[in-house]
């Protein structure tokens, strides 16, 4: 009789601490990280990536459609060599570009994809060709200061488009 | 395997680390009887309750309890012939988050397959025999010392064994739950047909119920007889431990220097 | 217990021999509990009423320490994060502190000295008035009936504590911040559930205590074990026990932590 309460209030308490380990994976985090069945991986060279990280978001169209699972630097062209994981809902064609962004003026660093129009889609172990590096704010600047010195029109080359951008190196 | 005597302990010696506590101590107990061990406190007494319950190990000797060399047994074994012997310690040790019920049905509920309605039966009638079937339902800590030795008394019994251990099972009562509990100590042994080794400093208790009794004094079993060849003893060691005088070969002076010269008295003044 | 005339390095000496000695004692002590841990799990019924006594008499401290602890976190964390005017990441603030850090921290701190103290004062006193002996003649073994289950009811209890310290701590963040002072409620979970992950915040969590739990009842019943058999021994134990698990929880969050989040 005594046993019965007791297992009870054990019983509550289990349940209660499940629920809330429950609510901690639902309700606070998100199981992105465990989305590795349904997902693909395409890889984007770099000249720069400033302050992207690993789990930074992949966002096309303001959505996020998968995360960047790794980062590592070619010792042969001397790129940095972003692998970003897709989510497999998402398909997109052969000739999409990639960029590094920033959210507002300080905030975290993602990756935008924009979709290109290319028949074919992404696949897996594709790299993706066309690339933007991220913005570098000194070279911007330094940049800014020369071509207003020069007084020329083509003011508009920091979101030149591929591998090789109008932007200097980091070094 | 079916000895006379149930234990047998042949010159055993003990120490702990270098301070040897016994030293040679020959003894028997034979079935169906109730033994004294008794001796000031500190003499190694209770030590020779542990080295029976196998929870100790002679330094030289053997114990032998029904036939078997305690320690040259293994664990199980060891365990099997526990299942055989109840201990009595000195304030009861009856598990305190249990009630009196469940103390007493320990032992079944762990060494037994029995249904809870036999343990039920069996735990009241061992409940019965000490008088506190009434008292099933309290915790240990609602029980005066008395009544908690009776129920640790019904816990010893619990699986019928053929030896229990007494550790000084009159400390601290009064005097007519003492009566009370040496004359129960007397009629389990008896009606239960068990073999009762009791361990005490109290004289007089035990001579009344005790078939045979050791003395032990500094390691050594210093006199052994019946009740009243210990009465009659005139060791001077018996006769002071069982009228307990004052002065004798126990001194009652701790060992010092001259009273006076401690003093300073008689020297050069 | 020593001779007083003895220099410094002798002492030192002395007392670090002791505490690898004692370090080995413990050691064993936690092997005999693990190795014969099967009867509490053949039994289960004695590893649920010791989940009873760690875990769900734990539970009214947990639940109104996490409400508070959540409840100032909302208040200060509001009062920075609204100086560089994101306050809408006060979520994230309250959820990550709290899954990563505060409740399995504070949690197994609270259960150091409400669980763990009584552990080893009961198991102490079970030691002072040979309740421990009775039971080894009674050819019961009381490692086996009596520390494992409450070990495995430490080790089962506490995750589920520092969880639920959790999440309570973040509804009383929401409770300040959203509810009193008036954050956007959606900005509020939106930026929380964008920020916290599953395997890198909540897991690790989780493992955290596991880890806090399986040190604290270990330390608990060892000092219990060991204590003198006397009232002060006890009380001593009590204390050690309090003293010793706070610090290994402390030192072990900074090794877990440094091993899990280790450049993300």
């Amino acid at each position: 009789m005594e046993r019965a309460t007791l297992d009870f209030w054990v019983g509550l308490f289990v349940v209660a601490g499940l629920a809330a380990l429950l609510g901690l994976a639902l309700k606070v985090g998100n199981m992105s990280s465990f989305a590795t069945t349904q997902s693909y991986e395409v890889k984007a060279d770099f000249n720069n990536i400033g302050g992207l990280k690993i789990r930074a978001p992949v966002k096309s169209a303001g959505v996020v459609v998968g995360r960047v699972s790794d980062i590592h630097f070619d010792n042969k062209t001397f790129e940095a060599i972003v692998t970003l994981k897709l989510d497999s809902r998402y398909r997109f064609p052969k000739d999409t570009s990639a960029a590094i962004m920033t959210s507002g003026l300080l905030g975290e660093q993602y990756l935008a994809l924009d979709a290109g129009g290319d028949d074919k889609n992404l696949a897996g172990g594709d790299t993706i060709k066309i690339t933007q590096s991220a913005v570098v704010l000194e070279s911007l600047i330094s940049q800014f200061l020369y071509n207003k010195a020069s007084d020329s029109p083509k003011a508009d080359s920091a979101p030149a488009a591929a591998s090789t951008s109008g932007v200097p190196s980091h070094e | 395997m079916s000895t006379e005597n149930l234990i047998e302990i042949r010159d055993v010696s003990f120490a702990y680390r270098d301070r040897p506590v016994l030293k040679g101590i020959n003894l028997t107990a034979p079935r169906g009887k109730v033994i004294a061990i008794m001796g000031g406190s500190g003499c190694g007494k209770t030590t020779l309750l542990r080295l029976i319950g196998g929870q100790l190990r002679p330094t030289q000797g053997e114990v032998r309890v029904d036939g078997q060399v305690i320690h040259q047994l293994g664990v199980d074994a060891l365990y099997q012939m526990r299942r055989k012997m109840g201990m009595l310690f000195q304030f009861g040790a009856l598990f305190t988050d249990m009630t009196v019920f469940d103390n007493v049905a320990f032992q079944m509920r762990e060494h037994t397959n029995l249904s809870e309605a036999m343990i039920h039966d069996l735990v009241l009638m061992k409940l019965q025999a000490v008088g506190l079937r009434g008292a099933q339902g309290l915790m240990p800590h609602e029980l005066s010392g008395g009544m908690a030795r009776r129920v640790a008394l019904a816990r010893a019994v619990a699986l019928d064994p053929m030896l229990i251990m007494y550790d000084e099972p009159f400390t601290g009562l009064d005097p007519i739950s003492l009566g009370v509990i040496g004359n129960l100590i007397r009629r389990l042994t008896d009606a239960l047909g068990l073999t009762s080794i009791l361990v005490t400093h109290d004289v007089h208790e035990s001579l009344e119920i005790v078939d045979y009794v050791y003395f032990i004094s500094n390691g050594v079993v210093e006199a052994e007889g019946t009740p009243a060849e210990i009465r009659a003893s005139k060791l001077p060691f018996v006769h002071q431990f069982v009228y307990a005088e004052e002065d004798g070969p126990v001194p009652f002076h701790y060992p010092a220097p001259d009273y006076a010269a401690d003093l300073g008295l008689g020297s050069d003044r | 217990m020593k001779p007083p005339k003895q220099n410094l390095i002798s002492r030192i000496g002395h007392s670090v021999i002791d505490s690898i000695w004692i370090m080995g004692v413990a050691t064993r002590f936690l092997m005999q509990v693990l190795w014969r841990s099967g009867t509490s799990w053949r039994r289960f019924g004695l590893i649920i009423r010791e989940i009873y006594a760690s875990g769900v008499l734990s539970l009214v401290i947990i639940i109104v320490s996490g409400l508070f602890v959540g409840m100032v976190l909302g208040l200060q964390g509001y009062q920075t994060l609204q100086t560089y005017g994101s306050e809408q990441a006060l979520g994230v603030l309250v959820a990550l502190s709290l899954v990563r850090e505060l409740g399995p921290v504070v949690a197994a701190l609270l259960f150091a000295s409400r669980a763990g103290s009584a552990i080893t004062a009961e198991i102490g006193l079970m030691k002072t008035t040979e309740q421990l002996k009775a039971m080894e003649m009674m050819a019961v073994d009381p490692i086996a009936r009596v520390i494992a289950p409450r070990f495995w009811g430490g080790v089962i209890s506490m995750p589920l504590l520092a969880a639920i310290f959790s999440i309570v701590g973040v509804f009383g963040g929401y409770l300040v911040g959203v509810v009193l002072i008036g954050v956007d409620e959606g900005s509020f979970w939106s930026q929380m559930q964008a920020a916290v992950d599953v395997r890198e915040d909540v897991l690790n969590g989780v493992i955290k205590s596991v880890v806090f739990g399986f040190t604290i009842t270990a330390i608990a019943l060892f000092e219990g074990f060991d204590a003198m058999p006397t009232a002060e021994g006890i009380s001593r134990a009590t204390t050690r026990t309090v003293v010793t698990s706070s610090l290994a929880i402390l030192a072990l969050d900074f090794i877990l932590t440094a091993f899990m989040f280790r450049g993300v």
